[in-house]
């Protein structure tokens, strides 16, 4: 399992460079990694009957105790099947929806990155890899919706979509915390066989609970989800609608078991879960565009979804499970036929689209028949899960039960309405008098004269079609699937199996009224955009995130302003002051005094004297040229002392630092005064004698005290010791600088390499005030 | 400000140069057993291309040297981690050294540290480093184009 996810990072790598031989048939070669995952899921589900889940483990940090697992079991299959199945599909699908633009390298690597780390996810464990696989998630989604980076909508649809998640993701990881360390496991198949218990568990509950929202688009968390539909239609059909956005009824699915029993969880899973359903169908209405309409149509059914799950009972999740699978086959369909329809006709406006269904009559059989099975039309797939559904929430036995129930019904009756929508407003005459604003110019039907799509551009959505048609009428191919499903998220089998028919009952029931007032609905749909026109504005979730991103941008300035004021001379005190008294405090409270002694030589006194005296004459001088000559000469000394004690290393370092340190301060001064500025504030002055005299009495005493405080015996021995033996080397501070503390010196360089190109950057920065000068110095650099 | 050059400086410079940088290359690779090492071999490194700077000005600075300095950066980054990574891969921890003894025929039979490679991204660092705030700092007043001119 780890080559497999290996295996999609490895060869997205490789994708740029084959997109620049092959174009956009980079796609076809990508598809091969998901085919291979869904091949080698087909096996793996072949072996789990028979020996149960399979494991993999990986020691990750031993030290911290922490352990890499991969599961592999009925649920992860049914995910699996989704990500690496849906995956192929759209790699294929994308390989005609794109042309040649530069930019399909980069496409096809992120989108494969994408579906590594989401089989990552469903795969995963340990609690801490499943976050970090969540993240990349979340990092790759945002890549990809940003892709065309020249479109300021796609640039703050993303940010936006990454900010949301990635907080949920923040707050996912704190529960995890709580709950792996109440539970003193990270393994999720061992915490969810022995929950822990106790008020620390709800809190982590809740805050698992804000990951799954926030990624699954729940109410009031799901307005990133409509903005995202600035992506390409691949990402959208794949990320937005089949599988990222179910990461969060993935956990719920996942907990629901172990903690459904807990006070929060059911009631707030299935209250966010209602909500998120009825608000996401009646906004889906509104929309114009098939896009929109179908973003805020995923926000429902995930609403759905995550309440099926959230109610925990057997049958609910039974119906969660076939939910899942249907929604992921039949919205995948829809978006890319969304993706077709503007490729085409260059329009997504469903008031400005007409005459389709001449053109164009097998596709608009095709979206028929899909959007049929979504809106839960016999004999479609999507029916089935219907049934599922109002069937489980039918039989719960609690006492909220009906009124959840009704609000499904009422629920589905929308979904209805927006599905006929869907397919009227796409493929049925144009409905020119709808046009309301005067966003639209021109007056002729789009896609009368629109080019037909390529049979390989339509062959993933007649796929998908096929498949929503052929898992309705022969319910018992996906049957085994979704039971072993089932088996693995509630540890027993069961006996219940999928059918189209089950007889006269109170499903069949409420699955008629739905539809007969989804119908009524779309029959009457003139009149209910007047009084959606004429309903007060509510608050949008939209409107939130404004407030809020605006709100700490603005406190972010003000803190600035007051951190930053930008002078020199206070930074500098504040740096001094802070080095004084933190550690200065202790050092006067408890410090031993060593054995002092004068000197160890009288080269040494010599020496010493001109330090001082060269120092002293530093701070007085008044030329900038001066102080610095007479710093660089203190600096000698230093390198004197060294050569005296015995350190010629530090000795040689010391020399050169100080000459290349001369010289660079000389090259900086040109820009100043050749006269160091006197303040002309007495209080100033004195100020910043304080602190300087305190910072140099400070260091005094440190080192002095430093001597003193040693209470391990020293390591110098040690070194010596193994310098040769284990290092190799005779040059004791070589052996430390590369071999023994040879991560430090990583850190180091590291530093000066960005401490370098920090000076770049604020040299050039002050250099060049236009953009054309910049581009100039930077050709100048390079010649 | 116009700056003349001086002559003496020049050729001084000119003379010693190559001495410097050799010294640099000397100081690198005895660095594991006598006084030496990365760091204070890319520091001669940048004192030699400093004199260069100081005599000639950012042109025979750019002239003496066509890479550009954030190249060394990355190459001597690229160096540094690589030597970590492969004693990671062969089983060991990262930046282990081991022991490698090279038969060069002629000259005999060297023996030195797998962190010599490690040591030559630290001197390539350095190098880097002063050679990048060298050209920026110097370049800084490009307004005055007679500056340098020869």
């Amino acid at each position: 399992m780890f080559v497999l996810i290996l295996s999609f990072a490895l060869v997205a790598a490789l994708l740029p460079g084959v997109a620049s031989l092959l174009g956009r048939r980079v796609f076809y070669v990508a598809a091969l990694v998901p085919t291979g995952a869904f091949i080698w899921g087909v096996w793996a589900y072949s072996q789990i009957a028979t020996t149960g889940p399979l494991i993999e483990q990986a020691a990750w940090v031993p030290q911290l105790g922490l352990t890499l697992g991969l599961r592999f079991d009925g649920f992860a299959f049914l995910m699996l099947s989704l990500v690496a199945g849906i995956g192929v599909l759209v790699f294929v699908y994308a390989g005609s929806y794109f042309h040649t633009e530069p930019i399909i390298g980069r496409f096809a690597a992120t989108l494969l990155l994408f579906a590594g780390s989401m089989l990552g996810l469903v795969l995963s464990d340990n609690l801490l890899a499943l976050f970090m696989f969540w993240e990349l998630t979340s990092i790759t989604s945002y890549l990809l919706i940003s892709i065309e980076d020249n479109k300021a909508a796609a640039r703050t649809g993303a940010l936006q979509a990454l900010l949301m998640t990635g907080m949920g993701g923040l707050a996912m990881l704190g529960g995890f915390v709580l709950l792996g360390e109440a539970a003193d496991t990270y393994s999720m198949a061992e915490l969810l066989a022995r929950p822990p218990s106790g008020s620390v568990v709800n809190v982590a509950l809740l805050l698992v609970l804000i990951g799954a929202f926030t990624k699954s688009a729940q109410v009031p968390f799901h307005s990133w989800l409509p903005r995202a539909m600035n992506a390409p239609t691949p990402v959208s059909s794949y990320l937005h609608s089949a599988t990222m956005v179910t990461a969060g009824v993935y956990l719920v699915a996942r907990f629901t078991p172990a903690f459904a029993e807990y006070s929060l969880w059911r009631p707030l899973v299935i209250t966010f879960g209602l909500t998120t359903m009825l608000l996401g169908a009646y906004r889906s209405l509104r929309q114009h565009d098939l896009k929109l309409l179908l973003a805020y149509g995923t926000i429902s059914q995930l609403g759905l979804m995550m309440l099926l799950f959230g109610v925990g009972t057997k049958e609910s999740i039974f119906a969660g499970c076939t939910l899942l699978l249907a929604h992921g086959i039949f919205k995948a369909a829809l978006f890319m036929l969304v993706g077709i329809i503007d490729h085409q006709t260059h329009t997504r406006d469903l008031r400005v689209l007409g005459g389709l269904h001449t053109q164009w009559p097998v596709v608009a059989v095709t979206a028929g028949i899909v959007a049929a099975s979504m809106a839960g039309i016999p004999p479609l797939f999507g029916f089935l899960a219907k049934e599922e559904a109002l069937a489980a929430l039918g039989e719960t036995g609690f006492a909220w039960g009906a009124l959840v129930l009704l609000g499904v019904v009422v629920g589905s009756s929308l979904t209805v309405a927006y599905s006929a929508r869907f397919v009227w407003g796409a493929f049925g005459p144009r409905q020119v008098t709808m046009i309301r604003d005067q966003d639209y110019v021109g007056n002729e039907a789009v896609g009368e004269q629109a080019p037909k799509p390529s049979n390989m551009f339509l062959a993933p959505v007649f796929v998908l079609a096929a498949l929503t048609v052929v898992f309705g009428v022969l319910p018992w191919l996906v049957d085994p699937m979704i039971a072993r499903a089932y088996e693995s998220l509630v540890g027993k089998s069961t006996d219940h199996h999928l059918a189209l028919w089950h007889g006269f009952g109170q499903a069949l029931a409420l699955s008629a009224v739905a539809i007969g007032a989804g119908c009524a609905l779309f029959w009457r749909r003139k009149r209910i955009e007047e009084l959606q026109e004429s309903m007060p504005r509510v608050p949008s979730a939209q409107r939130g995130y404004d407030r809020t991103v605006k709100g700490l941008l603005e406190v972010a300035d003000a803190v600035t302003g007051f951190v930053q004021h930008g002078s020199l001379p206070i930074y500098l005190g504040v740096i001094l002051l802070t080095m004084i008294v933190l550690p200065g405090v202790p050092l006067l409270r408890d410090s031993v005094m060593p054995d002092l002694w004068f000197a160890d030589s009288p080269m040494q006194v010599v020496v010493g004297f001109i330090m001082v005296v060269c120092a002293c004459a530093a701070a007085v001088a008044r030329r900038r040229f001066a102080a610095v000559i007479l710093v660089g000469a203190v600096g000698y000394g230093m390198a004197a002392l060294f050569v005296m004690q015995g350190a010629p290393d530090l000795a040689i370092t010391q020399l050169l630092i100080e000459t290349l340190g001369v010289a660079v301060f000389v090259l900086a001064f040109r820009h100043l005064p050749a006269d160091f500025v006197r303040p002309k504030l007495r209080g100033s002055q004195v100020a910043r004698i304080a602190v300087a005299a305190l910072a140099g009495l400070f260091i005094f005493g440190f080192t002095l005290f430093a001597i003193g405080a040693r209470t391990e015996p020293s390591i110098s021995g040690e070194y010596l010791d193994k310098a040769y033996s284990e290092g190799g080397g005779h040059n004791v501070v070589n052996v430390i600088v590369v071999d023994f503390r040879g991560f430090d010196t990583m850190g180091e360089i590291v530093m000066l390499a960005v401490a370098a190109l920090g000076v770049a950057a604020i040299v050039r920065a002050k250099r060049a005030p236009t953009t054309a000068e910049a581009e100039s110095s930077a050709t100048e650099v390079e010649v | 400000m116009t700056q003349r050059r001086s002559v003496i400086l020049d050729l001084c410079v000119q003379a010693e140069f190559h001495t410097l940088l050799l010294l640099s290359l000397y100081l690198l690779f005895a660095g594991h057993n006598q006084p030496g090492g990365g760091f204070a071999g890319g520091l001669v490194a940048s004192c030699a291309f400093g004199l260069r700077f100081v005599a000639g000005g950012g042109q025979a600075l750019s002239r003496s040297i066509s890479i550009p300095p954030t190249t060394f950066l990355g190459v001597g980054m690229l160096f540094a981690i690589l030597t970590g990574c492969v004693s990671l891969l062969s089983g060991h921890e990262f930046l282990e050294s081991a022991i490698l003894s090279v038969d060069l025929m002629v000259i005999g039979k060297v023996k030195t540290s797998s962190v010599l490679f490690f040591d030559i991204g630290v001197y390539l660092v350095v190098l880097g480093m002063s050679l990048l705030v060298l050209e920026q700092l110097g370049e800084a007043d490009g307004s005055d184009p007679d500056e340098v001119q020869p």
